[in-house]
């Protein structure tokens, strides 16, 4: 599917919103990613529709020495350019040599000097349909020499008219020389006829300050851009039939001149993306067809887009580039990491879609501001080295797209998944024999009695057919193996691959690996889908509580799905569940108190409460009521397991919207019975000061009500007319009063406590000021 | 009450020195404190601490040591000299040389006769009256202490004390002191300080950082005590010899007393009791008065902390203080031409002041159109420091004067000159105090025995007119003067708290205004009513109508109620009065960390009346605000102040110095006490 339909899907839950008139920040947390979860539980089999995914920078290794300028301006290097393949590049430095490189050996093949007092002024490109290598030196030579030729003094040269500004050559294409006054020819065109007069496109003072060379399957472009007294220009040249077309790039804050082009072609249309020093990268789209009419007439004004605001920490940016990488992803270097101070030698890849930094690297050494990519390496020349950075994309998610900043968040609340929690080492051991973290000594012993270890994607075989045990066992294996942040892409397929075994062979199951899976906490419901509700359908409810738990975007229909699971389990089954040890310490000790003598705590009695509602109202109702009202509020209407996954469910991050409807199709007997519960969470709350006291996981009073508001929102009519429902509702009446009461409360001080706020804000006060005072 | 544009300076960079010594004199209750550069202050302990005298301090001049001989003050220092202050004229006396090396410490016996002085190089002498007794010894004297009875002399010396014979010379005991230990087992003790008690007990402190309670008539080691991990730098006993108390390089002080350890028991021992920590830096000098301890250091601040077992609890007089500004104004305003002059010890700096043109609500910053510049600054010649300064209200002449000379420039502003007026009248070598006319023509110089030249300003030269003296002949120095608005009056105080008004249409006393048992702290006399006000250190308010000779109706109405105690409590002297030329029923007034106007058509507050109710007003509605208002309108915006005053232009001028600001230029501490260290 296309991208900007993904990009309108973003738009849409903001209306949404707006047309609904949702409150609450509370509820509009996980906005736009629920948004995707719907569409994911409309048509959960179409992950390709999300086509975004995570990238990762693998260690780099150096390709060779640079000799940077003395005042460290530039590196040394004119340019790196493709070869035959991808494996190897043609580098020139920016004095006399040109060199190609083997790049996965790390190895010069060969070389090429120009004579002394003669310098390259562009860099060597390779021709790759005669397999030759073409360069100029000294602005007006062109030198044209094959791999075989070793003194490039005796190789071709022809001397044209003109100053040459670069030879772009990409594969597939012709081999065209850009001229430093605008001038396009192609290179075959050229040398029949050297010294022909080459035309003055650019005006005076106009520079060119960049430019490539694309090729699509029915054009091939040059395209440049000029300066011109703080003015940007973009020309298109179109070659075969030649037409020039030149736009005028927006003006960024005066001064500021963008720092780096970056060229792509998708759909027809050429994407150009450029940095300024503050930081901001901008896209502009322009047809890869001209447009007929207006060419070469007046520079139209290019239309932009701004993809990227990069933090840039203190200052402007001085050396840096963005390069596209694909649709969704530039790659930045020079620029600081948001979460890593002020050092701006970091080559960064963000999601420009939802702005998330994927990966970060810092380079040692300077940063000069270049930056190649050719096939899925990166190219950087930093301190004294070249440097190579492969980079990939595995198959991912919508959830991994939120990118490594909001996982260090999660990751910061939580336990780090690499620390094991004495609970889950202590009551999991049922559930898991072997957890994935370990001893060393138990890991190396696994190792060499699995040695040789299974590579992911035998693994992925071995899913498809070996029996439960050995599956079991080679899973963890794998997750012992590897380390959490490698982790990522291959937990997806290990999941998908054995939920569709599971779902295709009924006697097929492996809860504790699926269990495993979703505790590295790599996994998400988009990358699996079918996991959650397999999980249902297998009656395994421990890993539905892990993933209520783990993953972001649980869709609202698969939350209803586990909420009817739950609620219409009976107590006498619940209790056989294994789950959480953290849920059910809560929970014990909540109903613990329960028992005990009810000490309220500030004089608040909610039964009192009660009496003064109903004063005027015959005695006989307020004790009717006590009857009704009493044992419900003392007793948990559920059992603790049934109660820690109805927990579970309260935890679950939820668009009331999509939730609505779901919670529509619970029964009214199954309705009561949760509500009941609610309203039981809500006074154990409300009256022992208790909520997170403990730091266990634990639902939130403001879930509880939100949970008790949708409940009452999508039944209201059903329990108005349920004669049991009556006492509940009466005393969700006397919350809901109570609520309001402190709300209105905390309304009357608000202008107060704004003013303390005020207050604390002290002026800086330097060296001399005239201030006005008053005295009364 | 009305809106005031306030030029908020920060840029006098006022830095007060190091506290090396301290002397108390017990019985005129004065404590003699020396500074780093060499100045000398005196403070008044029994008049609310007020810094009554001040002698400038000199290059060169590095005083160690601080003695009082009855009403006589003697210092010595590493330059070698002994000096003896002349008190009444704020300068050296004289100053003998010891013809020796540094002097680490003098002492004088209790009968007032004999001071006994360490030197260097002959190590050891004793003078009666220039009467030099040389004893000789190998090493170093650091400390002395006389016995009481005069007799004997305990002195401390590099790892050792030595108690001599005063008749004779001879030394009649050597005690050892320990060594620290670890690193410091190699390094010599020094003996900082030692105390030579009537029991006959010698008391110690060294720089291993012990306390050590020696028996002097057998030389035994009684009892040690480990204080600090670093130096013990000052000792100072109580007179009753009961408590004392022992300053070290972390800046806490020690308190030990002489107790019996049990309940009921009769045999007394010194027992560490208290420690106070007030100071950032090194406790250099201490001094234990009846009821408190006095310390002084490094930090600069003069801090007076109340035993609590000698005074009242919750009162005014328990109370912590901490001098750190000098009480007396250093910032003169030439309120015609905007112009500020900085007295630093070693130069003058002109300032010109900014402009706004905005205008703001109250609360406002104004943007500053022109910034302040410094227009001159001005060194001072010879070595010593500067005591007095003055500049003229039109801004046209500029004066200073230190102990030795005295010198008057003449300033053009606006091409910025400066010219030294070279003729001088004869009788004007010096000053205490300078005040210039308020139409710039006349000079007012205080010199000996409270008496005032007055010299007329006229280029190229100047005149002497006349000298104005007090008839009570008192021999104390003018330490405030005040010229009237109409150029009518003259105003003085001195030290003896007497207040003296001239007529200088006839260059004659007029009248002497009832003498006040505290000192003055600011004088002022109202340009249209020529009322006189005059605050002294005690807090009090005085208004004398110069017309009528006598106390004004406000003054006895404010007696008659009293000032309120809030008011009393402060414990800052006010430093400068000054008046509204737009309400002439206001009077400006500000200490250290407030200004006040007062509105004489007010009513002034009662004992239970709010008193700091600037923030209740501001609360109020127009019209209620009449009601709860009273005479006192203090603000605290500004804090620290050096100097406010008025501008021609009704806009105010708050010079604030901010501790913060003192402290961040000290040096670090040399040995800070880290947590767990």
């Amino acid at each position: 599917m296309n991208k900007t339909i993904t990009v309108d899907v973003l738009r849409e839950p903001v209306r949404a919103n707006h047309s609904t008139g949702l409150a609450g920040a509370e509820k509009q947390r996980f906005r736009w990613p629920l948004t995707f979860n719907c569409l994911f539980s409309r048509d959960p089999t179409s992950s390709t529709f999300f086509s975004s995914s995570m990238a990762a920078l693998y260690e780099g290794y150096t390709l060779c020495g640079l000799a940077p300028a003395q005042n460290l301006l530039s590196s040394g290097i004119q340019g790196v350019e493709a070869e035959r393949d991808s494996d190897h590049v043609v580098v020139t430095d920016s004095t006399r040599s040109v060199t190609l490189y083997k790049v996965s050996d790390q190895k010069p093949l060969s070389s090429w000097t120009v004579k002394q007092g003669q310098t390259l002024t562009c860099s060597a490109v390779y021709n790759s349909q005669t397999k030759e290598y073409v360069a100029v030196s000294d602005g007006k030579v062109i030198r044209i020499w094959k791999e075989e030729e070793i003194l490039l003094d005796k190789a071709f040269k022809a001397t044209v008219s003109s100053d040459v500004w670069r030879v772009h050559c990409v594969a597939g294409g012709e081999p065209v020389v850009l001229f430093q006054r605008g001038a396009v020819r192609l290179l075959d065109s050229l040398l029949s006829a050297p010294q022909q007069s080459i035309e003055e496109i650019l005006a005076q003072e106009e520079v060119i300050r960049w430019s490539t060379n694309i090729v699509t399957e029915s054009q091939q472009v040059v395209i440049f851009t000029t300066e011109q007294k703080g003015d940007h220009f973009l020309y298109l040249q179109r070659l075969n039939p030649n037409t020039l077309q030149r736009y005028r790039l927006e003006r960024e804050e005066p001064g500021l001149s963008p720092l780096s082009f970056s060229a792509s072609c998708r759909d027809k249309h050429i994407c150009l993306l450029y940095l300024y020093p503050n930081g901001h990268v901008y896209q502009s789209v322009v047809p890869v067809r001209g447009l007929g009419a207006d060419e070469g007439a007046q520079a139209l004004l290019m239309p932009r887009s701004l993809l990227l605001a990069l933090p840039i920490g203190e200052g402007l940016l001085e050396a840096a580039s963005a390069q596209v990488l694909d649709d969704a992803h530039v790659a930045v270097v020079g620029v600081p990491h948001p979460s890593a101070g002020a050092g701006k030698d970091f080559l960064c890849i963000w999601n420009t879609n939802f702005q998330t930094l994927q990966a970060g690297k810092e380079m040692a050494g300077k940063i000069y501001g270049q930056l190649w990519r050719y096939s899925n390496k990166l190219f950087i020349p930093h301190g004294k080295t070249l440097s190579v950075i492969p980079y990939e994309w595995p198959k991912s998610s919508l959830a991994s797209a939120l990118g490594k900043l909001r996982q260090a968040k999660t990751e910061e609340s939580k336990a780090p998944t690499s620390v094991p929690s004495w609970n889950n080492i202590l009551h999991e051991e049922k559930a898991h024999p072997l957890r994935t973290v370990e001893t060393r000594k138990t890991r190396t012993n696994r190792k060499s009695q699995s040695a040789p270890s299974l590579t992911n994607d035998h693994i992925l075989e071995l899913i498809k057919t070996a029996p439960v045990e050995e599956v079991q066992k080679e899973v963890e294996v794998l997750l012992s193996r590897m380390d959490v942040q490698g982790l990522q892409p291959s937990v997806g397929q290990l999941a998908s691959t054995l939920v569709s075994r599971s779902l295709d062979d009924p006697t097929f199951y492996t809860p504790s690996s699926l269990a495993q899976l979703v505790h590295t906490r790599c996994l998400c419901h988009s990358v699996c889908p079918d996991l959650v509700l397999l999980a249902l359908e297998r009656k395994d409810y421990f890993l539905c509580q892990l993933c209520l738990q783990f993953f972001p975007d649980i869709p609202e229909a698969v939350t209803c799905a586990c909420l009817k699971a739950f609620i219409s389990m009976p107590d006498v089954d619940a209790e056989k569940v294994s789950v959480e040890p953290d849920g059910v310490s809560f929970m014990e000790s909540l109903m613990a108190r329960e028992r005990g003598p009810l000490g309220l705590q500030n004089g608040f009695s909610p039964i009192e409460m009660d009496r003064s509602d109903s004063l005027g109202v015959g005695d006989t109702r307020a004790e009717d009521k006590e009857k009704a009202t009493t044992p419900t509020v003392q007793i948990c209407p559920v059992g603790l397991h049934k109660a820690v996954l109805l927990n579970e469910i309260l935890q679950t991050a939820y668009s009331d919207s999509f939730l609505l409807p779901h919670l529509k199709d619970l029964s009214s007997q199954h309705v009561l019975l949760f509500l009941q519960y609610l309203q039981f969470l809500y006074l154990k709350y409300s009256q022992d000061a208790f909520p997170q006291m403990h730091g266990l996981r634990s639902p939130s009073l403001t879930q509880i009500m939100d949970w008790v508001c949708l409940l009452l929102d999508a039944h209201f009519t059903v329990l108005v007319m349920t004669p049991e429902a009556k006492g509940l509702l009466l005393n969700l009446h006397s919350f809901v009063k109570s609520q309001v009461r402190l709300v209105s409360e905390l309304g009357k001080i608000e202008g107060s406590l704004q003013e303390l706020n005020k207050m604390k804000v002290k002026k800086d006060v330097g060296q001399y000021s005239i201030e006005v005072i008053e005295l009364f | 009450m009305g809106e005031f544009k306030v030029h908020r300076v920060r840029f006098f960079d006022y830095m007060p020195t190091a506290i090396r010594a301290m002397a108390f004199n017990s019985r005129t209750e004065r404590l003699a404190l020396a500074r780093a550069d060499g100045a000398l202050e005196i403070f008044n302990f029994a008049d609310n601490y007020f810094q009554e005298k001040v002698i400038p301090g000199q290059d060169g001049r590095a005083v160690e040591a601080l003695c009082w001989v009855g009403q006589r003050l003697f210092s010595a220092g590493l330059n070698g000299e002994i000096t003896e202050y002349d008190l009444e004229n704020l300068r050296p006396r004289y100053t003998v040389e010891a013809y020796g090396g540094p002097i680490w410490t003098i002492s004088s016996n209790s009968q007032g006769t004999l001071l006994a002085v360490s030197r260097r190089e002959r190590n050891f002498n004793d003078i009666q009256c220039f009467d030099f007794v040389f004893c000789d010894l190998l090493g170093r004297i650091i400390s002395l202490s006389w016995h009481p009875s005069g007799t004997l002399i305990a002195a401390g010396m590099m790892d050792m004390i030595r108690i001599f014979d005063a008749e004779t010379g001879r030394a009649t005991h050597r005690l050892l002191v320990e060594r620290g230990v670890g690193a410091s087992k190699s390094k010599e003790v020094v003996v900082w300080s030692i105390v030579f008690l009537s029991d006959h007990t010698i008391v110690s402190g060294d720089s291993a950082g012990k306390v050590q309670i020696w028996d002097g008539v057998t030389g035994t080691l009684v009892r040690t005590q480990l204080v600090t991990k670093w130096d013990v730098l000052a000792l100072s006993v109580s007179n009753d010899e009961s408590s004392l108390v022992a300053g070290t390089s972390e800046g806490t002080v020690v308190q030990f007393q002489f107790i019996s350890s049990t309940v009921g028991q009769q045999d007394k021992e010194w027992v560490r009791t208290r420690t106070f920590k007030n100071h950032s830096h090194d406790v250099r000098a201490l001094a234990h008065t009846e009821t408190a301890v006095v310390s002084g250091g490094m930090d600069t601040q003069l801090v007076v902390r109340p035993l609590l077992d000698k005074v009242e609890k919750n009162t005014q007089e328990s109370a912590l203080r901490k001098m750190t500004l000098p009480h007396r104004s250093l910032v003169c305003c030439a309120k015609k031409a905007g112009l500020l002059l900085f007295q630093f010890p070693d130069h003058l700096e002109l300032w010109r002041l900014g402009e706004s043109d905005g205008h703001g609500k109250p609360g406002d910053s104004l943007p500053v159109k022109r910034k302040p510049e410094k227009l001159i600054q001005l060194k001072r010649k010879g070595e010593d420091h500067i005591c007095c300064s003055a500049l003229s209200p039109c801004g046209g002449w500029l004066a200073y004067s230190t102990v030795t000379s005295f010198r008057l420039y003449r300033l053009q502003n606006n091409n910025i000159s400066i010219t030294k007026v070279s003729k001088l009248p004869k009788d004007l070598r010096s000053a205490h105090q300078l005040c210039f006319s308020p139409d710039s023509s006349k000079l007012f110089a205080s010199s000996s025995h409270s008496s005032v030249i007055v010299v007329a300003l006229n280029q190229p030269e100047c005149k002497y007119l006349h000298t104005l003296k007090p008839k009570s002949g008192s021999r104390q120095p003018v330490h405030l003067l005040f010229a009237s608005e109409d150029g009518k009056w003259l105003a003085t105080a001195n030290t003896d708290c007497e207040i003296h008004v001239y007529n200088l249409d006839k260059l004659k006393l007029h009248c002497t205004v009832p003498v006040y048992s505290s000192c003055p702290t600011a004088i002022a006399i109202h340009p249209t009513t020529s009322n006189l006000v005059a605050v002294h250190a005690d807090q009090q308010i005085f208004e004398f109508s110069l017309v009528q000779k006598e106390y004004t109706e406000w003054s006895r109405k404010l007696q008659k109620q009293g000032l309120h105690s809030l008011w009393l409590e402060r414990d800052t002297p006010i430093t400068h009065v000054a008046f509204n030329p737009q309400n002439p029923a206001h009077i400006i007034l500000h200490d250290t960390f407030m200004f006040c106007i007062i509105d004489q058509s007010l009513p002034l507050p009662e004992a239970k009346t709010p008193f700091y109710n600037q923030m209740t007003l501001r609360s109020l509605p127009e019209p209620q605000r009449i009601i709860h208002s009273h005479a006192f309108k203090i603000c605290k915006n500004f804090q620290h102040l050096m100097c406010v005053s008025l501008l021609e232009d009704h806009s105010l001028v708050v010079v604030e110095r901010p501790l913060l600001n003192i402290m961040s230029q000290l040096p670090a501490p040399v040995r800070q006490k880290k947590f767990a260290t």
